[in-house]
This record gives C-alpha cells, structure tokens and sequence, in this order.
C-alpha cells in the first residue's frame, strides 16, 4: 500500500501548490487515494508483478490526473448505486462514487488490459471567485 | 497517524474512543477486530466516539457499516459519537447519516441505549 500514500501526499502537495481550499485539497486527495486502492486492490488485485501508473498536471486551468492498472478492466456503469436503499449497509462498493462526488471530471479509458482513469479538478479563474 | 483505540464502560455501555484515520491497511482492521472481540464477549451497546478521527476513507465506511451490521445481527447496537465535520460530511454524501443514530453529547449518548 506504500504506492497508495505516495499518491496521496503527491495529489495533497500539487492541490496546496495550486491554491485549493482545504475542503477541495480534501476532496483531490481522498479522491486520488481511492483511485489508487482501486487500482492496486481491485485492477491489479494485489498482483505484485504489475504496476500502476499516475500522472499529475496543473494545466493553469485544471489540476489533471490519471491513474492506470493493468488488470482485467473496469465497466463504470456496470457498478451498484452505493445510495440505493438495498446497498447501504454494503461494505463496499463507494470508492468510484466518492471520486465522481470529489472531481468536476472522472472520465474512463479501456487499456486492454487495465483501466485509466483521469479525474479533473477545475481551478477557479482569476477573478471567478469574488 | 494509524488508528488508535481505548476502551471504556459507562453505565454499561462501551465506549471507544478512537484516533487517527480509518482506512485501508491504517485502521479498517483493528476498528473491526475491536469491535468484534467485543460482541464475542457479549458487548450489546457500543458508542463509537469518532471526534479524533479526521479521516475515513471508503474502506472505513465500509467498515463502520459491518460494524454496524455484526452488532445488529448479535442483537447489539453501535452507535457513533462527536463526528469531525469531515467525515459529517461524508456520511452524509453517502447517505449513511440515515444508516446510524449519531450523537454530539456523550451523556445524551449513553443514556439514549437505555
């Protein structure tokens, strides 16, 4: 799991670098921390021999992630609505939900194997935030 | 900072006091191993105070809940205590607000098992 606080302290240093709030570096961090035990524990399923790859970018305009595994790929709208009344008590099933719920953008890309996830967080304009 | 549990009885509840974060590999396990050594030794009334606890991811969430269900399903109850604005916050995104009897008063807390 050490490549999952890795992530994490380098989402948290890049969302301070760029001005976010504290509510909103929460949110980038917690989102890219879910992303990455995603990746490690339900892509790559702890399969030593295969990696994840991140990528982080302040384009002036957003702070840009991606997060890739190499497992069996993922089908985003394949997956349980966590609020549905029958999966509340469900132990799992809130990560991607919590990373829809964090970022202005979560887009899904097939890798063949493995899944890429690129999460989006718009930084306010100077001047958009009077 | 992992996760940090003391155990306490008050008027036959027990209260634990947690601090740090709950999450995957840092504190998911021993929020659920306390929890169910306490309900094998017939623990009924369980009073999670959370008002250390400034972060639980999703496999913390999904902890709680066993937790919540485990208890439920021996005949106990769990109930939570002093939530953190973070994770207020989260419980209510995931609608587990609705899920849990929260309290902001201990006293208030205890003696609403009775």
């Amino acid at each position: 799991m050490e490549s999952v606080s890795e992530v994490e302290a380098a989402a948290e240093k890049l969302a301070a670098e760029a001005g976010l709030d504290e509510d909103d570096r929460f949110h980038v961090t917690m989102a890219l921390r879910e992303a990455a035990v995603n990746a490690v524990l339900h892509g790559n399923e702890y399969d030593p021999a295969k990696r994840i790859a991140v990528s982080f970018e302040n384009t002036g305009a957003a702070l840009v992630f991606t997060v890739a595994d190499q497992g069996k790929g993922l089908e985003p709208d394949t997956l349980p609505d966590p609020l549905a009344p029958e999966n509340l008590l469900r132990g799992t099933g809130r990560g991607i939900f919590l990373i829809r719920s964090f970022m202005d953008e979560v887009h899904f890309r097939q890798l063949h194997p493995g899944t890429e996830l690129t999460l989006v967080k718009h930084l306010a304009q100077a001047g958009e935030k009077a | 900072m992992a996760l940090t549990i003391a155990s306490r009885e008050v008027d036959g509840v027990t209260v634990l006091d947690l601090s740090g974060r709950i999450t995957l590999g840092e504190g998911s396990v021993q929020l659920r191993d306390a929890v169910r050594d306490l309900i094998s030794k017939g623990a009924k009334s369980i009073l999670l105070n959370l008002g250390d606890v400034n972060y639980i991811d999703s496999s913390g969430l999904g902890e709680l809940v066993s937790a919540f269900t485990t208890a439920k399903n021996q005949g106990g109850e769990i109930k939570l205590l002093n939530l953190t604005k973070k994770v207020h916050d989260l419980l209510q995104l995931t609608k587990l607000y609705t899920v849990f009897d929260i309290k902001d008063d201990e006293a208030s807390a205890i003696a609403s098992f009775k």
